[in-house]
């Protein structure tokens, strides 16, 4: 990985991101016919490539979705996996389009990096996964352990946090990918791998007897995690915002992709401004009038694609929590699209 | 400058135009002046380019990162280290955790190298295969794969600290580490090292007047008895009136791990077993190719005079050997401090680990960050590189 870092370093120095910064990125995908998308190293339910080379989880839902909405086509994407210490290096170097990786959303992130959040596909917090064995009940009994984390993270930072604000003490050991770190918990190097909390359910089911492992109940952070695109570019920032805000209207509208055909007949004037039948919602933002139909049909709507990845549906089996819809108790919510 | 007045200028002129331009005089001083001036042109490009690049993007640039708050904490460190220190204490905690397994690596890989040189051109068959067999199979298998051999498979193969091997309830093996008594002075411990200090300067002293002797005279004085009895017994009187010097702080398993004592971390005996066994592999070929080098005269001349086979290697065939070995030696050195990167797949906390890796991802300034990097790595390097030639130097002086 410190190769690929070195590559975009130079990229950068050498100015291969003119281009990039020239506020064309709808533009260049297009001609390229391809989209490059950042995601994890694999990360079940989020980014994860199965035993074929299929890309799937929530993070790649929108990608997908992109894909879809720009070329009628959920497969035209180059996924590039990305370590957490990598991933903006490789965005502020034009190498790819949107960063979709299940990464926090912070202030110093918005503004020193470069780049912008575009919305939050998931919101998370920062938790922490040890043996049953060890009989611990709660995070405020593991003073002097030893905690596995990976490099580069929010996580890091709130680790630190908060062990010094209970006057705990610790060990840290910081890992270059989340594959490494969770092998080092499992070989029994740390009495605690921490991460947020989707992530230590997904990791769970990696490791050899997932039911010997509990996570614990504190959760530490807020950790909104959503897609990144570089800064200059308002028309793309447009395009990657509202296909997350098109998933989640489709859901507040009950349009899945079963019923999508159906529904795109309705009389109702909402429906008639997502589906493109009235007015120019898609061209406004550069992409074609049936732009939200693009999307269902390749990916579902948000609950959808949430349940399929990491959901009741999933092998997680995360529940919908905060996740959920404004009006079912929830915090996901979309502007108005008119 | 120092222009001898009577040397007529026209000599010097030349001279500067051969300096200049070598053989094909000012044409070729002005190609390599339009080709400097390229390459700084060049070079101008790039930052300005980069710098345009930045600000079109609004990342920021510059080195006031340096200052701020690091606000993550590291497994090892050197010097006081906490969360609430700025990026420059890490620069320095990654930098001294970079020296100190590069240092230790290269110590056990002189060692190692040299022993199994040794052993491979040893008469005994087995040992000669043994060593043979090592350089074989530890130089063909990726560095990588066997750090990662040593921390996953050796090392997890270590109990929990609840059920760590203990000697003596003093030590404690566990895959936490190794834990170790640490020493703490007492109110006796500055003359008991004042005494051990003079001791070994006069232990010093003693063998070079006896060697002096040897060399004027002839008389053979066995000097160790003397200095042994010196060095042991002057610190011990001086404890005995003082009182002990040092006191050890035991560690004691308290929750999770042990508290107090010193403790080794499996990253670090990982890394430095796997660098100092890979390196030596190659240190133990240029060893041998050196020994073998020196003419089989040479050897046998020894051998004529009376000597022993070791002796004759120390004394007679080594000191020719170094002229061979130390250029491709120090090659390895520096391989080994570059490798000493890898690191961060075992969470060893080096230079790479804590800068190049948490503080890039943190700041997301990579142009300066891996800038300084690469800096200080060249630093070391040269700096390496530099020491060997100085001893490279006085060895050639020291045989005329």
């Amino acid at each position: 990985m410190k190769r690929v870092s070195l590559v975009v370093t130079l990229a950068l120095a050498a100015g291969f991101s003119v281009q990039a910064a020239s506020a064309q990125t709808l533009k260049t995908v297009r001609d390229r016919g391809m989209l490059s998308c950042g995601v994890s190293q694999g990360l079940p339910g989020f980014s994860s490539p199965d035993d074929k080379g299929n890309w799937t989880g929530l993070d790649v839902d929108i990608c997908r979705a992109i894909s879809a909405a720009i070329f009628n086509d959920p497969s035209k994407i180059k996924f590039v996996p990305l370590s957490a210490k990598d991933r903006f290096t490789a965005l502020q170097s034009g190498e790819i389009d949107v960063l979709s990786r299940n990464t926090t959303w912070t202030l110093s992130r918005d503004t020193t990096l470069g780049a912008s959040f575009t919305g939050v596909t998931y919101y998370d917090g920062q938790g922490f996964m040890v043996k049953k064995a060890l009989k611990v009940n709660s995070a405020l009994e593991l003073n002097s352990a030893s905690v596995c984390v990976q490099q580069g993270t929010t996580t890091e930072q709130n680790l630190a946090d908060y062990f010094k604000g209970n006057n705990m003490k610790y060990e840290v050991i910081a890992f270059g990918t989340n594959d490494e770190t969770v092998k080092a918990y499992e070989s029994g190097r740390c009495d605690v791998f921490t991460t947020d909390v989707s992530g230590l359910y997904a990791d769970r089911l990696k490791l050899a007897n997932a039911a010997d492992h509990v996570v614990l109940p504190e959760v530490i952070s807020k950790e909104p995690l959503g897609p990144m695109v570089r800064h200059g570019d308002d028309q793309w920032f447009d395009v990657v915002k509202w296909t997350l805000y098109a998933m989640i209207t489709a859901e507040e509208l009950g349009i899945t992709q079963k019923n999508l055909d159906e529904m795109a007949k309705s009389d109702k004037p909402e429906m008639k401004r997502v589906f493109g039948t009235d007015g120019n919602l898609g061209e406004q933002l550069g992409l074609t009038k049936d732009w939200v139909s693009r999307i269902v049909r390749a990916v579902g709507n948000y609950g959808e694609s949430f349940d399929r990845n990491v959901g009741a549906g999933s092998k997680l089996g995360i529940a919908r929590g905060l996740n959920n819809l404004w009006s079912k108790g929830g915090i996901q919510y979309a502007p108005p699209m008119r | 400058m120092a222009i001898e007045p009577r040397k007529p200028p026209s000599q010097l002129l030349s001279n500067l135009q051969r300096a200049l331009g070598g053989r094909a005089g000012w044409s070729g001083f002005v190609l390599q002046l339009l080709f400097v001036a390229a390459l700084a042109w060049v070079a101008y490009e790039i930052v300005a380019n980069a710098r345009a690049n930045l600000q079109a993007q609004q990342i920021t640039a510059g080195f006031g990162f340096l200052a701020n708050t690091a606000g993550f904490d590291v497994s090892q460190s050197l010097v006081p280290y906490s969360g609430s220190d700025s990026y420059t204490r890490v620069f320095l905690v990654g930098l001294l955790n970079t020296l100190l397994v590069s240092v230790i690596g290269i110590f056990f890989a002189t060692l190692i190298g040299f022993l199994v040189a040794l052993g491979r051109l040893s008469p005994n068959w087995l040992l000669s295969r043994i060593c043979g067999g090592y350089v074989e199979l530890i130089r063909n298998l990726p560095l990588l794969f066997q750090i990662l051999f040593w921390y996953l498979a050796v090392l997890a193969a270590l109990p929990s600290p609840r059920q760590s091997i203990s000697v003596f309830d003093s030590l404690f093996l566990s895959n936490r580490g190794l834990v170790i008594p640490k020493p703490i002075g007492t109110a006796g411990f500055e003359p008991f090292a004042v005494a051990l200090l003079v001791a070994i300067v006069a232990a010093i002293a003693l063998s070079r007047y006896a060697r002096h002797q040897l060399f004027e005279s002839g008389r053979v004085i066995k000097v160790w008895p003397y200095a042994l009895g010196m060095v042991i017994g002057l610190p011990l009187l001086i404890a005995l009136i003082f009182g002990a010097p040092l006191t050890f702080e035991t560690p004691v398993l308290r929750g999770f791990n042990f508290a107090g004592g010193s403790r080794v971390i499996p990253e670090f005996v990982a890394l430095t077993l796997a660098l100092s066994t890979y390196t030596a592999a190659f240190i133990a070929e240029i060893v041998r190719s050196g020994i073998l080098a020196v003419h089989k005269g040479q050897m046998e001349a020894g051998s004529s005079l009376g000597l022993q086979r070791g002796s004759v290697l120390r004394l007679i065939v080594i000191p020719q050997a170094l002229r061979v070995i130390l250029p491709p030696l120090t090659n390895q050195y520096l391989n080994l401090t570059k490798n000493s990167s890898l690191a961060v797949a075992i969470g060893y906390p080096d230079l790479v680990s804590v800068f190049a890796g948490t503080t890039l991802s943190q700041t997301g300034q990579a142009i300066e960050i891996i800038g300084i990097t690469m800096g200080v790595y060249l630093l070391i390097s040269l700096v390496t590189s530099a020491l060997m030639s100085l001893y490279g130097w006085r060895i050639g002086r020291s045989m005329g």
